[in-house]
Parts: C-alpha cells; structure tokens; sequence
C-alpha cells in the first residue's frame, strides 16, 4: 500500500492547492489512481504525456497531475488534442471526457475522432448524468431515470458509448468500471500503447446526483452494483440474451489494426515534396 | 513543377492565395478549416502548400473543431491558422474566448460575406467588425486586422503571425469576398526580406518556470509541451501558476495583465496608411475592399480641387483612435463608407465628441460602394 501510496505522489502535483474538487466517494479519483499506475507501467516520461480534457466534473482531473495539461472547451478536447497530436506526433496524448462532455456537445467530434484514427486515447467516465452542473440528464442516462431535468422519467434512450465508438471505426475500444481497478489499470495501459484511436468507457458512480434521485444508494451500494452487473466480454458470449438482460459487458470490445492518420499524412507529405520541390 | 509564386518574378494571385504565402512565409506550419464560400481558396491551397514544407494540413468536421485543432496545434509548439467566413466565424467566438485567457498564439482569417445567419454566401460585406471585436462572451482584448488588396493579404497575414506569435494572442483579419476573390499581379518579396517573428519560449530551469507570471512586456514566456516545461493550460481564470483561482486579487491582476499587454503596445500593434492627409479639409475612413474604391474617389477629388484625404484602417481593433484624432480635430467633415450600416462609423463618431461632423455612407445590398458613389458624396460635402 505503501508503495502505491509512493507511486501516486510522484505523479501529483504538489504546489497544486488541494483538495480537489470531487465529491467523497467520487469514482473520479479511482479512475485517476488507474491512469497514474498504467502510465507509470507504460514507462513514459512526464514530458512526453499529454493530458486533455474537456469541461465537467471528470475533467478536472488533469490539474492534479504533473504531465503537460490541457483543460479545454465544453466537449472540444478531442479536437484540441487533434491539433496537439498532428504538431508534435511523438507526445502521447490522452484525453479526459465525461459522457456529457463526449456524447452531446462533443458527440460529433468524438464519432469524426474514430474515424480519422490519429494515434490518441480517449477515456470516457461515464456516470450517466451531468454532475457538475447539478445532476440533468445526459446522452447516456437510461429511459425512465430521474433527473432534475426528467423529473418525471426519461424518455429519451442512451447511447451505447463503446459500441458507438466501435461502429464510428475506432482501433482500440474496452469498457471497464471503477469497481475492477485492475482490470481497469490493464484497459487503459493496453489503450494507451495502442497505435490509433483507442477508447476506454469507464462506468463510473454519481451517487451525489444520480444516485440519490434513482435510488441506488451511495457510493457502495453504486460499486456493488457494478459488480453485480458487469459481465466479462469472453464469458458474455456463452450466456443468452436473456441472462445478459440489464447486464453489459467490461474488457476489449475490439483491438484491430488499421491506418494511422499520421503515418498517412506522412505519405501526403512526400508526394508534395516531390511536386513542389522548391518549398522543400 | 516549380513554385511559381516564389520566383521573385511577378504573379497573379487571388487574395486568398496571397495569404496563404503570406501565412506559409510567416512560418504557418499547421492549418485547419472546414470549407465555406467565400473562404474555400484558402483551405485548398493549404493542402497543396504544407505537405510539401513539411507542416499538416486537416480539414475537420466544422469551424469548431477548427479553432481547436489549431489551438492544440500552437501549443504544441506549431503556428498555425484557419480560415472561415460569416457562418464559421460565429461558430469559432468559444474557442477565440479560449485561445484569448489561454494566451494561445493563433491566426483567424474571416473572408466576410453577407449576413446575418446563411446570408449572401457569393457577395461581399463588412457586418463582422463588431463581431470580430466583441463576438466571444466575456471582456477580452483582441487584434483585429483588415485587408484591401492582394498583397495586404500577403503582408498584413505575415504581420498577423507576428502579432500573434508577439503578443501571445490570438490575430483575426477580416478580409471580404471582394478583396478574397479579386485577382491581381504581387511580386513577393523573398523569404529572406521577411521579417518573421517567433514566440519568446522559456530558458530558465523548468522548476522555476511561473508560465503566466507578469513581466514588463506583460507577455510571458510559453512553454511548448513536449520542451519540459510543463504546465496547466486551462480556460477558466488562473493565477500564475497557471491553476483556477476564484482569489479577488488573483483575478484582478490576470485580467489587468490580459488587457495591458495588448493596449501599452498600442503603436507596435496599430497600422494606418495615409493620402493627401496633410491638407485634407475632407477626410474618408475606410478599410478593405471599400478603401479601394474611397482611394480612387480621392484622387478623383483632388483632381477635381476638392481637398479630400483619406486614412484606411488597416488595425480595427484596438481602434486607430490616437491616429485619428488629430485629423478629427482639423477636418471639415469624415466620411465613413462602409458595408454594413456603419459600424466603424459608430466608432469613430464615439471617438470624435463633437470635433467635427462624422458622415455615413452605408450599402447593405451585397454590392460593393462604387469610387463614382464615395465621389458623388465627397462633392456635396
């Protein structure tokens, strides 16, 4: 625990005033302890990491961490971090993104993101609602929940975040929850050495906002919850549908090998050289 | 195939290729837009040009994304740019906001067309300068330039990068579908006689480097990521260290420091060209397109022993006041000949305060003011 302890501090920014700003119980801080350890295993140096986020509760955890750090626009990060990947290829870019932030505002930008396939990883929390702003429905929210802004049911139906970023052509797409931290650790190292776009949902718990208005108790009774529901993706495949009904599915929904945009781009580069030398 | 434009011999070039070599001669090595009429010329040649100097070109799924990606682009260490117009315009005002309390170097082109909202895609106008000035929420200081001719399109975009590069802020310049689409010969100086001006980077120890601490300049110096410089970039108000604050005096001298360093480099930021001002009795303000034609009316004035003047704009914003004034307080009369229903004129009769009499002449008929229309007012003056 100890050495744990150890690992995390090397990471956080110390002249950072804290505390932060997330709620007690929060699956904000597990998902950071998760991204710290995987980025300390994948070896990489401080300098060389990239942190983005857009706006929202789970974007606000790029301040705490000692890397290079961008806190961007309402769901824009995905685009800064286009610009911050194409100027500079060799820094690693990972991006931080609630389901608000990457689903509605920035929903557009995250299925084109998919699809260009730059080298970047995007970590998805999904609590389903938008907590910082006090808890109204978001794109992932589930028919018939309470929110301050569906105070009689939602009606809408949410998104399917991986299956989505699966569908848009993602390279790299896994789920996990802040319930299975190692697993999670493991998602987000694989996502992180993935070359391509690179998804990581990670089902997280608002107990402050969702929790409270649907009843699902505070923060264990959430990760309890999450553990009750989540079904490994090898051993979903042997159950019927009607065993998976009110489950989903953690682990790598889909690792493929696809063209990177860079590494095409750079092909671009040398037939334009070779058309219009005298710039060269 | 050689590079043409880059011969030292003449060429006819449109105003939105002029500033793509203006932009590639100033160092532009990134450039991201999303087509739109009356812009599209800038986007296409983009793709043709940086490849071959070895910079990226993308085109992303709207005018938002674009300003991102841009931004992202600066502050890894590129300079960069997008173009747009109207449409695209309204959409990049979060992201101005952004790059303005971020402190991120980055160049705006708005090609203007006729508005408000879908508009007059094909026609020229000058509705935007209000917009280009107090378009993103919140106040902000901004650099506002504008275009007449092609080879301003060259010169004043390479003066954009530079400001931007200088000052750590954003540079919009407001060109129009006239001046845009408006082919005519340049001969571009080479690369050499450019005077390019680079982002001042950190050179002390990265543990002692305060990215948004004031200096006398009121500019600090950037951290590139990926230099060992890193730092928290961030789109609420910071204090030094670059981390949100909600501190009263914290606030106050961030927002002091965001505005001083634009305003105490007024007359390093601030252009004008002046004609027959020295006896003018008459004076015409114009920019863009529309100085074209007060530039002909002049001559044709004088001609006809009129003593006319005219100063054209070249800085909207901050507004040219200090080197308008005194021609305020000597003139007869000013003539502001404008595309839109006069919003430089507001401007210049704020700054006037009853020195003289401030005329408008306004059309807002996508059709651009005609020399024989400015004359036609000049004489009755």
């Amino acid at each position: 625990m100890a050495e744990l302890t150890k690992l995390i501090h090397k990471y956080l920014r110390h002249d950072k005033k804290f505390p932060h700003v997330w709620c007690p119980g929060c699956g904000n801080g597990i998902i950071l302890g998760s991204l710290i350890r995987a980025i300390d295993k994948t070896g990489f140096e401080k300098d060389d990491i990239v942190l983005i986020s857009g706006i929202g509760c789970s974007s606000r955890l790029p301040v705490y961490v000692d890397f290079n750090t961008l806190h961007t626009t309402h769901g824009r990060a995905l685009t800064f971090a286009t610009g911050v990947k194409l100027a500079n290829p060799r820094l690693q870019v990972i991006v931080v993104m609630g389901d608000g932030d990457a689903m509605a505002i920035g929903g557009n930008h995250f299925i084109h993101a998919a699809r260009r396939n730059l080298n970047i990883t995007a970590i998805i929390v999904n609590n389903n609602i938008y907590g910082m702003t006090g808890g109204q429905f978001s794109p992932t929210t589930p028919y018939g929940a309470r929110s301050t802004t569906s105070p009689f049911g939602h009606i809408e139906h949410p998104f399917a975040i991986s299956e989505l970023a699966v569908t848009a052509g993602a390279s790299f797409v896994a789920r996990g929850t802040v319930y299975h931290t190692h697993l999670l650790d493991q998602l987000i190292e694989k996502a992180i050495y993935k070359r391509g776009f690179a998804v990581v949902e990670v089902i997280s718990n608002c107990h402050t906002q969702y929790g409270r208005k649907n009843k699902k108790g505070g923060p264990v009774e959430m990760l309890k919850w999450m553990k009750k529901s989540a079904v490994r993706v090898e051993r979903a495949k042997e159950m019927s549908a009607e065993e998976m009904e009110g489950k989903f599915t953690i682990g790598v929904l889909v690792d493929r090998e696809l063209p990177i945009f860079t590494e095409e781009y750079e092909k671009i580069r040398q037939e334009a050289k070779k058309e219009y030398g005298i710039l060269g | 195939m050689e590079d043409a434009v880059r011969s030292g011999k003449p060429v006819l070039l449109q105003g939105n290729e002029a500033m793509v070599e203006g932009a590639l001669a100033a160092g532009c090595r990134f450039f991201a837009g999303y087509p739109i009429t009356p812009a599209t010329e800038i986007s296409e040649a983009m793709s043709v040009k940086l490849p071959a100097v070895g910079g990226t070109f993308i085109q992303m799924e709207d005018e938002i994304a674009s300003l991102g990606a841009v931004i992202g682009a600066s502050l890894a260490g590129a300079k960069a740019m997008t173009a747009t117009s109207g449409p695209g315009f309204s959409l990049m005002q979060e992201n101005i906001g952004f790059a303005c309390v971020a402190e991120v170097p980055c160049v705006i082109v708005n090609v203007m067309r006729g508005g408000p909202s879908t508009g007059l895609p094909t026609r020229p106008s000058q509705g935007d300068v209000m917009q280009a000035r107090w378009g993103t929420h919140g106040e902000h200081p901004v650099i506002v330039l504008s275009v007449s001719t092609t080879w301003e399109c060259f010169d004043v975009t390479v003066k954009a990068f530079n400001l931007s590069e200088k000052y750590r802020t954003p540079v919009i310049i407001l060109s129009d579908e006239v001046v845009a689409h408006t082919r005519e010969k340049v001969q571009l100086p080479h690369p050499q006689e450019i005077e390019v001006i680079d982002r001042i980077k950190p050179n002390m120890p990265p543990e002692w480097y305060i990215p948004y601490e004031d200096n006398a300049r009121g500019v600090p110096p950037m951290g590139v990521f990926g230099d060992g410089y890193r730092y928290h970039v961030t789109g609420l108000i910071h204090d030094v260290r670059g981390f949100p604050t909600e501190r009263p005096d914290e606030i106050q001298a961030f927002l002091n420091r965001l505005h001083r360093k634009i305003y105490q480099n007024y007359f390093d930021i601030v252009f004008i060209e002046e004609e027959f001002t020295e006896d003018a009795e008459l004076l015409v303000i114009s920019y863009g397109s529309v100085a074209r034609s007060a530039k002909r009316a002049v001559r044709e004035a004088r001609r006809r022993g009129v003593k006319a003047g005219m100063v054209k704009l070249i800085t909207l914003w901050p507004f040219p006041r200090q080197f308008l004034e005194p021609y305020l307080r000597k003139v007869r009369a000013v003539l502001v000949p404008e595309m839109n229903f006069g919003q430089v004129a507001r401007e210049v009769k704020r700054i006037n305060q009853g020195m003289t009499r401030v005329e408008k002449l306004n059309r807002i008929d996508g059709q651009l003011i005609t020399p024989s229309e400015i004359l036609t007012r000049l004489l009755k003056m």
